[in-house]
């Protein structure tokens, strides 16, 4: 396999692979990776952003003396890959001067692959000056709104290419190709700043597609509302503080996910090994098929594979040669999986990982992470309307504005951007600072109705941190509109 | 390792395939290395060399920035027209200034204290395990689970453009942090240096480990306002959050805290704080991503905002703004982000320090001074609730205490908080003495611990 700056991937490959067997490892893969990256964004009708990048390099893991090591570099000759294999081979072996256990591997089968992520329309063939009109556009409308003070847009296009070669035999060639895109107005008046964003905040919408997401997302079309919505915000009255029956939209049902499922069931964090950062989990492992994690209403899942949409965490094999996987995490309310990893499912005696490693790019390890953590829809006919329609006293909101939790993922609190009062099963006045806090596993036995699979968006979050050194990755997370009881409302602003 | 010479060897080469009016380059990268443990196992230990070489063009009123790893000639044709394409597409900034021209520019007689250290350069991961080995003996004879990282980093940042400028920085880092686990409590320490012989990793865990056993069976306590004593890695992970607003353009986008409260009193009178890449226990290089010279800038003195921090570009703006009557002469302080940038900059080494008259505690002496109060090591997961009040939550973790009648009574269960850092700044009663400090949520600083009242817990959690 070439690649366009005409390095052959298995000699890579073959440099790494033996270096690290003659030193003495007895388990190595190489993972080499080319990327390249563009961002577009204004901000007040001025380029904001206007970049592009590129990187490429090997990453080589190996086991040495029963310990891991890993050694990175961009220097792909056979020199500079056989020091770096060398010297992963040495560091493994300074490794295992601190260890309790010797490292073991579940099994997995070699795998010959070559996948590419489903892209109608190239995004780096479309056009800049289309692009940034596009931006200036929307940016442009949001100012348009008498209130608005300031308007930022961006848009996003990521490829990124891996050779992954192992011991085992494994060769596997896989091309992502992934867009994001989104927009906010702030409003800025009195001893208040207020913000809405669209389709998302915190970037938009991200999904492992071409050009084709920017067409669907119907950007311009909705900025006129959202700078409306902003400035609206300054004059609505406070969200109240107590106890309300509430709705959330799907995308902060999808950060909730993320926050208050996602990260708990990462075995890596259950198993200690990321105590001194990211934190632990309350899901111990006596809790596997024991706890009620929510109502009989809750199905998650952690799917990587195609069928489950162009998913940010959607791949054909992990980054430690895993195959994607769809496996149930909560099964009618009970938990029932863990993401794992080739080291650590043979540590709670599984017999084949989750597959869910993956790196952030050549020069870090892979660790444990999300894929598509997604919830299933209803499987009975549920419109947002009809949900709201159901519910007599109680509060919608939509949007994240800001969002924590706990280091074992416990307590959690969340902020949106907009809330609306919902009175009689209809939505009423506009309410500013929604904000909703708990304990995760309380909330989710709180779910009574969640919206059927027309109303299911597989949202993406191109931003969640975790590791030493940190690494930045992209998951999905699908959800549609759902109604809990009795949750903490305004508990942020309690003494304030 | 990359040196200035091969550095502007890069930035000539670079410039030969453009056509652009000016040409900037940005050159970053180093080595690095991380050894982690958990579960009194090294579990993960790394190394990593890379190098990025960023082109910025400029046509005009029009700017755009490409970047590569890859140094040969083919690579930088590519990454300079890829950037010349992003730029020439664009509409012309009438603010954008031309590349900065360092002639003229008065010399500096701040000398940086020495940051690249051989000592710390030459950590393999013999020594790194060998470290590591020393905090796990202190775990197993304590019988606890210890989980940290042992990183080392030797970094080069360098930027020259075709106006004449041309500055280079080299520096080591060395950190340890770690945690001790027992069964139902935690301890945590971190710090770093460049100089790797100022870490003290078997010392950092002794202290992790005691406060992993002394706050063993964590009793609840209900929420509500409590007096807090705050070590240093808590107060810079909680107020980190408002120098992001200390920028001139954060003023110019109306998304400072500080619109309608620059010259005022915003914080206590003894709250004093400046921006100081000069200072002993600081890092950083003494120039901005367009090579202006760092300035030091009084940030707050006493409770009072005085001034800001302004890139070449913020700076012009400010000039012909509404705002500059309010915030007298600006001048670019040499705190530029990389451009084109949508924040425009920031201080990033802040150095808090005590007002006159104010004597230094320390965390022993303001415990045996509360009468009833909480004692926090360490915050987590920080987000902005209300960005114009900087109303923060959070969460205490890894060493909870109860304070009563001037004693440390053990652990509490971990609260959540929900409080402004202006309503905390305006309500700090001692002061350690500054140190550098570490965190997780926000950039290194020089902080004291802080004893504060009326800090806001709003919820407990369940351990």
């Amino acid at each position: 396999m070439m690649t366009a700056v005409g390095v052959d991937m298995k000699h890579i490959a073959d440099w790494a692979l033996n270096t690290a067997a003659v030193r003495g490892a007895t388990y190595a893969e190489a993972r080499v990776v080319d990327e390249r990256n563009r961002a577009l964004g204004t901000k007040n009708g001025k380029i904001g952003t206007a970049g592009e990048s590129e990187s490429m390099g090997v990453g080589i893991r190996v086991i040495a003396d029963g310990a891991w090591g890993f050694s990175a570099t961009e220097e792909l000759t056979k020199e500079g890959v056989e020091r770096c294999a060398a010297e992963a081979v040495a560091i493994a072996k300074a490794s295992a001067k601190v260890k309790s256990q010797e490292l073991r591997l579940v099994p997995e089968k070699a795998a010959k692959v070559d996948w590419t992520s489903p892209c109608r329309i190239d995004p780096f063939t479309t056009s800049m000056d289309e692009n940034l009109e596009l931006l200036t556009r929307i940016d442009a409308t949001l100012r348009a709104v008498e209130g608005v003070t300031l308007a930022e847009t961006n848009l996003n296009f990521r490829r990124y290419e891996q050779w992954f070669y192992n011991t085992d035999g494994s060769e596997i060639h896989q091309t992502r190709t992934v867009t994001g895109a989104g927009y906010a107005a702030y409003a800025f008046a009195g001893n208040e700043l207020q913000k809405r964003s669209f389709p998302n905040s915190f970037g938009g919408q991200w999904q492992n597609k071409g050009y084709e997401l920017i067409e669907e997302l119907k950007l311009l079309e909705n900025a006129q509302r959202i700078g409306e919505e902003c400035v609206a915000l300054l004059k609505a009255p406070q969200c109240p503080e107590g106890r309300f029956d509430i709705i959330l939209d799907s995308s902060q049902l999808g950060l909730q996910i993320h926050e208050s499922i996602g990260h708990p069931i990462e075995l890596d964090r259950v198993l200690g090994y990321e105590a001194n950062f990211a934190g632990t989990s309350f899901l111990t492992l006596e809790k596997l098929n024991r706890l009620r994690y929510g109502s009989e209403l809750v199905n998650v899942v952690a799917d990587a594979t195609e069928a489950h949409g162009p998913g940010l965490g959607t791949f054909a094999y992990d980054d430690e040669g895993v195959e994607a996987q769809c496996v149930p995490i909560i099964t009618r309310g009970e938990f029932t999986g863990y993401l794992s990893s080739r080291d650590t499912a043979a540590m709670i005696g599984r017999e084949r990982s989750g597959g869910n490693m993956r790196a952030e790019s050549w020069n870090r390890v892979p660790i444990v992470r999300m894929t598509n953590i997604s919830i299933r829809p209803g499987e009975k006919p549920l419109s947002p309307e009809e949900l709201i329609a159901g519910m007599d006293d109680g509060i919608y909101m939509e949007t994240n504005r800001s969002w924590s939790i706990d280091d074992k993922r416990y307590n959690f609190q969340f902020g949106c951007e907009a809330g609306y009062e919902i009175k009689g099963g209809k939505l009423g006045r506009l309410l500013k600072n929604p904000s909703y806090s708990g304990i995760t596993t309380e909330f989710w036995n709180s779910m009574e109705a969640i919206c059927s699979r027309e109303h299911w968006t597989l949202w993406g979050t191109p931003n969640c941190g975790k590791g030493q050194p940190q690494q930045v990755m992209g998951t999905g997370h699908g959800a549609s509109p759902a109604r809990f009881k009795q949750i903490s409302v305004g508990a942020a602003y309690k003494g304030k | 390792m990359l040196n200035k010479e091969r550095a502007y060897e890069l930035f000539e080469r670079a410039r030969k395939f453009s056509s652009a009016d000016d040409v900037e380059v940005l050159i970053g990268g180093g080595k690095s290395a991380l050894t982690r443990f958990a579960n009194n196992t090294i579990h993960q230990n790394m190394a990593d060399e890379n190098y990025d070489i960023s082109v910025r063009v400029q046509f005009g009123g029009k700017t755009a920035r490409a970047s590569t790893n890859k140094f040969d000639d083919e690579s930088l044709r590519r990454t300079v027209l890829a950037a010349e394409r992003l730029a020439k597409v664009q509409e012309e900034d009438a603010d954008l200034l031309p590349m900065y021209a360092p002639e003229g520019e008065p010399a500096s007689d701040v000398v940086l204290p020495q940051r690249r250290f051989a000592e710390t350069a030459a950590i393999g991961p013999a020594e790194r395990a060998e470290a590591v080995g020393k905090m796990v003996d202190v775990a197993r004879r304590l019988k606890l689970n210890s989980a940290g990282v042992y990183a080392v980093n030797d970094a080069a940042d360098g930027i020259f453009n075709s106006r004449g400028v041309a500055r280079w920085h080299e520096q080591t880092l060395a950190e340890v942090s770690v945690t001790m686990t027992a069964e139902n409590s935690s301890g945590w320490q971190k710090a770093n240096a460049p100089d790797v012989r100022e870490l003290q990793p078997a010392m950092l865990a002794e202290i992790a480990a005691k406060k992993a056993v002394e706050s063993a069976n964590p009793r609840e306590m209900a929420a509500g306002k409590y007096t807090v004593i705050l070590e240093p890695a808590a107060v810079l992970d909680l107020v980190g959050f408002a120098f992001w607003d200390f920028g001139g353009l954060a003023l110019l986008d109306q998304r400072s805290f500080l619109n309608n409260r620059f010259g005022k009193q915003v914080f206590g009178e003894n709250i004093t704080i400046r921006d100081d890449v000069y200072h002993p226990l600081q890092a950083g290089a003494a120039f901005d991503a367009e090579g202006v010279t760092r300035q030091r800038v009084e940030l707050v003195r006493n409770g009072v905002v005085k001034d800001l921090v302004y890139a070449r570009g913020t700076a012009e703006r400010i000039r012909k703004s509404e705002f500059a009557a309010q915030l007298g002469t600006v001048k670019p302080t040499g705190h530029g982000f990389a451009l084109p940038n949508e924040m425009g900059e920031a201080p990033l080494n802040i150095v808090f320090e005590l007002a006159e008259g104010v004597q230094a505690k320390s965390v022993e002496q303001m415990v045996s001074e509360t009468e009833r109060g909480i004692l926090v090591t360490r915050l987590w997961y920080i987000r902005e609730v209300d960005p114009y009040e900087k109303m923060l939550t959070g969460m205490t973790r890894d060493g909870t205490f109860l304070v009563e009648n001037g004693k440390v009574k053990g652990g509490v269960l971990n609260f959540r908080f929900n409080e402004s850092a202006l309503h905390m700044l305006s309500n700090v009663v001692s002061f350690g003495e500054p140190v550098r400090a570490s965190g997780e949520e926000s950039f290194d600083m020089v902080v004291p611990a802080m004893k504060v009242q009326e800090f806001n817990f709003t919820e407990v959690t369940k351990f």
